[in-house]
Order: C-alpha cells, then sequence, then structure tokens
C-alpha cells in the first residue's frame, strides 16, 4: 500500500465527507435550535449516527489515514438505513403505526418542504448516500 | 499537510459563521414578523376571556403562554410573580393556555371552572405548588387534585358540573391557535409588550419587563 499522505485526491475525498457530515451537523442543530423544530425519535437516530462522522473524518484526515474508511461506515450504514425508513414512512410505504414514535413528534409529520419535494428526512437520506458513495470510491481506488 | 489543515480551519469557519449569521438572521426576521402581526392584530395577544392580573393602565403587558402541568412554568410562576410586585401598578399579567401534556387540559378546565367562583389565581397557585404530586410525568396522578382542591373553599360540586362547559374547550382552542400563530413551541413562553423575549430565562425576561417600563 502506498502512503496516502500526499494523496490529494484521497484527501479530497474524505474531506467532502467530513465536509457533508458538518454541514449536516450544522443544518440539523439549525433547525432545533435556531427554528425550534422538535426532532422527531427517528431523527434522533439518524443524529446518532451523523454527529461523530464529523470527528471521525477529522480524526481520519490529520494526518490521512485508510482507517476513516472502516471506523466510519458502519455509521454511515446504520444512518443511511434510519434515513431510509424515515423516508418511507413520508412517502407513506410503511405506515404510522409501525413507527417508534411513542410520545412528542410525530415521525411522520412534514415540518419543511422546499420545491413540493425536499424534506429534512430526504436531505438526510442524501446526506448518508453521499457519504455512503464517496466512501465505497475510496475504498475502490485507495483500499483495494 | 499544512494546506490542508488551512482547508479545514476555513471550512470549520466558514459553516461556523453560517450558522451564527443564519440564527441571528432568522430570529431577526421572526421577532419583526411577530411585532408586524401585533400591530395588525393585537387580539393575538390577548383574547377578551383571557385570566388577566395587575395594573388596568400597565406600562408592561406580560403575555404568558403556559401548561398548568408544564414544570418550567411552575418554576417561573413566583419568578412573574416577584417581578409584578417590584413594579406595583405597573405590570399586567395575561394568561393563555397551551396545554400540551397528558393532564394539562384537566387542570385547566378545573381552572377555568374555580374562575368562575372567583379563585383562579389561589388555584393556579394551588396547582402549581402541587404539581409534583398530580402532574410527575411518568406516574400522572390527575384524581389527587381533588384531595387538595377543597382547602381553597371552592364548591367542589359545581367544579365538577362547570369543568364540562364546552366553552372552556373553545377557549383552550383558540388560545392553542395563537400560540401557532405566534410560533409558541414550547412552555412558558413570554411576549413584553406583544415582542417576544430574545432568548429564554429569568434575566431576559427581567431585562425586557424594565425596558418596557421604562419606555
Amino acid at each position: 500500500m502506498t502512503d496516502l499522505k500526499n494523496n490529494s485526491s484521497a484527501f479530497g475525498l474524505i474531506f467532502l465527507c467530513w465536509l457533508i457530515a458538518t454541514t449536516a451537523t450544522v443544518g440539523s442543530l439549525f433547525f432545533s435550535e435556531v427554528m425550534e423544530f422538535l426532532p422527531c425519535m427517528l431523527c434522533w437516530y439518524q443524529r446518532i449516527f451523523m454527529y461523530p462522522l464529523v470527528l471521525i473524518f477529522l480524526c481520519g484526515l490529520l494526518p490521512l489515514d485508510r482507517g476513516v474508511f472502516k471506523f466510519s461506515l458502519p455509521l454511515v450504514v446504520g444512518g443511511l438505513v434510519s434515513a431510509l425508513y424515515h423516508n418511507l414512512l413520508h412517502w407513506g410505504i410503511i405506515p404510522e403505526s409501525a413507527t417508534p414514535c411513542r410520545s412528542g413528534v410525530s415521525c411522520s409529520a412534514v415540518w419543511i418542504d422546499w420545491g413540493g419535494f425536499i424534506t429534512i428526512p430526504l436531505l438526510s437520506l442524501l446526506a448518508f448516500s453521499l457519504l455512503l458513495i464517496l466512501l465505497i470510491i475510496f475504498y475502490r481506488r485507495f483500499i483495494r | 499537510m499544512k494546506n490542508q489543515k488551512i482547508i479545514i480551519g476555513i471550512s470549520s469557519a466558514v459553516l461556523i459563521l453560517a450558522f451564527v449569521v443564519g440564527a441571528s438572521f432568522y430570529k431577526k426576521n421572526q421577532a419583526k414578523q411577530i411585532s408586524f402581526l401585533a400591530q395588525e392584530n393585537i387580539e393575538v395577544f390577548i383574547r377578551d376571556h383571557s385570566p388577566t392580573m395587575g395594573s388596568e393602565q400597565p406600562a408592561a403587558v406580560i403575555v404568558e403562554f403556559l401548561d398548568p402541568e408544564c414544570e418550567s412554568c411552575r418554576r417561573f410562576y413566583p419568578i412573574v410573580k416577584q417581578i409584578i410586585a417590584e413594579h406595583p401598578g405597573k405590570i399586567k399579567l395575561v394568561i393563555r393556555y397551551t396545554p400540551l401534556h397528558k393532564n394539562s387540559k384537566f387542570a385547566v378546565r378545573i381552572l377555568e371552572a374555580a374562575r368562575q367562583q372567583g379563585k383562579f389565581w389561589e388555584t393556579l397557585q394551588l396547582l402549581f405548588e402541587k404539581q409534583p404530586l398530580w402532574g410527575d410525568h411518568h406516574q400522572p396522578r390527575p384524581e389527587l387534585i381533588w384531595d387538595f382542591l377543597p382547602q381553597l373553599g371552592l364548591d367542589i360540586e359545581k367544579i365538577k358540573q362547570d369543568m364540562d362547559n364546552p366553552a372552556i374547550e373553545k377557549i383552550m382552542q383558540l388560545d392553542m391557535a395563537d400560540a401557532v400563530q405566534l410560533k409558541v413551541r414550547g412552555t412558558p413562553t413570554f411576549f413584553i409588550n406583544g415582542k417576544a423575549l430574545e432568548s429564554f430565562g429569568e434575566e431576559p425576561l427581567r431585562a425586557a419587563v424594565l425596558e418596557a417600563i421604562n419606555n
């Protein structure tokens, strides 16, 4: 295996991952702390998967380390699964009764609706999907 | 390596800055919207049915959206009363209902029924005082209210009749609708002369009241 420390495209991939995770984190905090939207149960699960990624990618960048792939992948996959579930709920494919919501906010309540289809869970799904794609590219080019 | 650190540093700074600027922009915009609403439609803050106390010609009107079952409202209630006592004749308090918990509506119905016997404030005080007994969120026991309510000298049988009056349900619905319009998302939420607090807490509340009185 070659040394990755001076490989700028490898750095770029993980940097992009870090940027996506950080934007998602800051954005979700904006929704809850500034706009005062209450996060529902499923949002919390996605947050649990997303927030640590900011630090994991950061540590993996300084200096760039192949290990970042295997440490971040489980979180990305976990987040992707919960985001997918959440979106299926929103689209009405899974009925609300099958959700883990108990009290407080309904997971199928729609808080934002940009352009008629962009919702918060969709943004989350988009972020986790992008992360998975970038990590797969990283794996194929620099690990396998 | 050095360049990489700079890139990460700059990106972090940009994101944090975007958050801070976005937050202050959003809050200002919202405050503007609400004060605009206040000029257009003062009714959204004070309805004819709302319980009020204090001065009839106040320098500061405190509108409080509260929930008798909310712990934070319980904690704030003595503070609000203290603020009113510190400025005699200058403050009017308006109570709006935001029954968000399981037994809040039950408690509000008792409050409104007690109000018909002229004991609204005493009942509110007592409900807050005994809230840990009847309003524990894990094990609420609203029936316990009946044990301590008689100490106020209320006609309990009449309370039980009056509290089922559908007009009370209407009052709560209207208050909740106003709360939604004013973007109230938690209790207690205070508006001082139609202005939301800049941040939640005792100090911001005191500062806003002082500002209203001094202007």
